[in-house]
């Protein structure tokens, strides 16, 4: 199964994690890896999920996705794997 | 796994330095339209179009959303239309029906440009292709979504220089008949020596008919990536320079193969190559004019810029090869003026010429793009010029091509406003001596010797 990779871009702030990680959990997305750091003040987050027991079409969670970082503050995008793959895998 | 640093990279890539999927475009076969009723031809143009492409702009629009790229541009590119009329058009009139039905169709289906208004007369006209070419003026003044690309030269058959004298008049024609938008129409015209089958790239994308029913072509960009790699290289040698041009033009190109991959499977229709041309936008930061600045150069124009030019196409290509198993269409760096912000600024500050352009079409992949020169220029003039370009592309077995724009009513030092990806350019001087005897002669040059391979 493919997976989906979230990142979380921006301003460091309490809770960030939380709020993401609580999306994923009511729309039964499962969290198969995550990473995280604060470069110069600046929270960097990538997430490795598996959305395939969620109802939700990609397009309406990367959309509600975005719209959760524009109240926290951050930027986070919701892309399939296989951009990265293609871009940094021989 | 995919790391942090790794997605970051991608994004950043997307999100600041301008990367993202030029064209998706789907090149239709018309050859199975062909009637001696020119009504009929219209409708099975329009109904063909209609139902090929009927998914491309939403299949555009889903795999961009679920990858994160933008994909800027979906657009169609048909067959040449001087034989997909030939049989019904008795006149130039009758083609601009099927210009007029190409419009439709491309507005039905939403693509923004349609391309294949087109005639290859590389070694003779028929009465069609002349015919179509007559109609040119009034077809890309009558439509909107309409390109137009003609070949007269390639290196196996010289240059038809009838067709050539006759092209310069026919840009001046379309330029008056498009006078009230700054001679617009002509930003959809191209003048071709080696036209490829396989250019999704307007305008001048076409289906060859060397070509399947439908195929998928795909064109990726992404000046801003390179220009911001070659940052962190500055003052190093050119073996690091090269590397580094290589492996950005590689991870560019992955995302177009990707991207057309997708398209291909969701639409149902092949995948036939991807363009790997660096194509600028006036956008800030989008510049192939940058990059050549960037290796070097106080601005582009000055002394080594050909030689700069030459080795970043070369590494484009190199990179982009291992990217993707079928590269094709025009594949190298876009020159444009217009649609260059570096290039517009170069020419503002009498850095770069009409000559130095040309001098560096005979190492990039296109030609003389987006070139806006006085609109009183000589059709015989823009013929020369036409007939110069055609010349480099026939002798270095290479394509090259003209896009220029006499703008009607404006002179050196006015400034043109086209809009949008097309941008603005600064008029430019053209050389005032005339080539009239050299034009007005009849025939063919002749193929040179190096196309005698058999």
């Amino acid at each position: 199964m493919k997976k989906t990779i979230i990142t979380v871009v921006g301003k460091d702030t309490v809770g960030i994690i939380a709020k993401v990680c609580t999306y994923l959990a009511e729309n039964e997305v499962n969290i198969e890896d995550i990473s995280q750091t604060i470069v110069q003040g600046y929270f960097n987050m990538i997430l490795i999920t598996d959305t395939s027991r969620s109802n939700k079409e990609h397009g309406v969670m990367a959309e509600e996705l975005e719209k959760l970082g524009t109240q926290i503050g951050v930027t986070i995008r919701c892309q399939h794997e296989d951009i990265f793959n293609m871009m940094h895998r021989i | 796994m995919i790391n942090l640093f790794e997605a970051s990279e991608t994004n950043k890539m997307i999100s600041e330095e301008n990367l993202d999927v030029r064209t998706i475009t789907m090149g239709i076969s018309l050859l199975d339209c062909i009637d001696s009723n020119l009504d009929r031809v219209n409708a099975k143009v329009y109904d063909k179009i209609t139902t090929m492409a009927r998914n491309l702009v939403q299949t555009g629009e889903d795999i961009s959303r679920e990858y994160g790229i933008p994909i800027v541009n979906k657009r169609i590119s048909v067959t040449p239309i001087a034989l997909v009329g030939g049989a019904a058009c008795k006149s130039p009139e009758d083609f601009v029906t099927l210009a007029r039905t190409l419009d439709r169709a491309a507005h039905e289906v939403g693509v923004n440009f349609i391309g294949g208004y087109s005639a290859l007369v590389s070694k003779g006209m028929t009465q069609a292709d002349e015919y179509l070419i007559r109609s040119i003026p009034a077809a890309l003044a009558e439509t909107e979504c309409v390109c137009s690309s003609i070949n007269v030269g390639s290196t196996k058959t010289g240059i038809n220089m009838d067709a050539v004298k006759l092209m310069g008049e026919i840009v001046k024609q379309t330029a008056e008949n498009t006078k009230e938008q700054d001679s617009l129409g002509c930003a959809k015209l191209v003048i071709f020596c080696n036209a490829p089958d396989d250019n999704p790239f307007m305008a001048g994308a076409f289906h060859g008919v060397t070509e399947a029913d439908a195929i998928i072509n795909v064109g990726v960009s992404g000046p801003g990536v390179v220009k911001h790699a070659l940052t962190k290289v500055r003052g190093k040698n050119f073996e690091v320079l090269c590397e580094t041009i290589k492996k950005t033009a590689f991870k560019v190109t992955r995302v177009g193969q990707l991207v057309a991959q997708e398209a291909s499977r969701r639409l149902g229709v092949p995948f036939g190559i991807i363009d790997l041309s660096l194509a600028p936008t006036p956008a800030i930061g989008d510049s192939v004019a940058e990059i050549l600045e960037e290796i070097g150069l106080e601005s582009v124009g000055a002394p080594g810029t050909t030689a700069a030019l030459a080795l970043l196409n070369d590494q484009v290509k190199k990179g982009g090869v291992m990217a993707s198993s079928y590269v094709g269409g025009l594949s190298g760096a876009f020159i444009p003026v217009s649609e260059d912000q570096g290039m517009i600024d170069a020419v503002n500050a009498g850095a770069l010429t009409l000559e130095k352009l040309e001098a560096m079409t005979c190492v990039c992949s296109v030609g003389l793009d987006m070139i806006a020169i006085p609109g009183d220029t000589k059709p015989t003039t823009i013929a020369g010029i036409i007939a110069d370009e055609m010349a480099i592309g026939m002798i270095n077995q290479k394509t090259t091509a003209v896009r220029l724009i006499p703008v009607i009513g404006k002179g050196v030092g006015e400034t043109v406003e086209f809009g949008g990806l097309l941008g603005y350019a600064p008029i430019m001087p053209v050389n005032q001596f005339s080539c009239d005897a050299f034009i007005n002669r009849t025939g063919r040059i002749p193929a040179p010797v190096h196309s005698f391979k058999n």
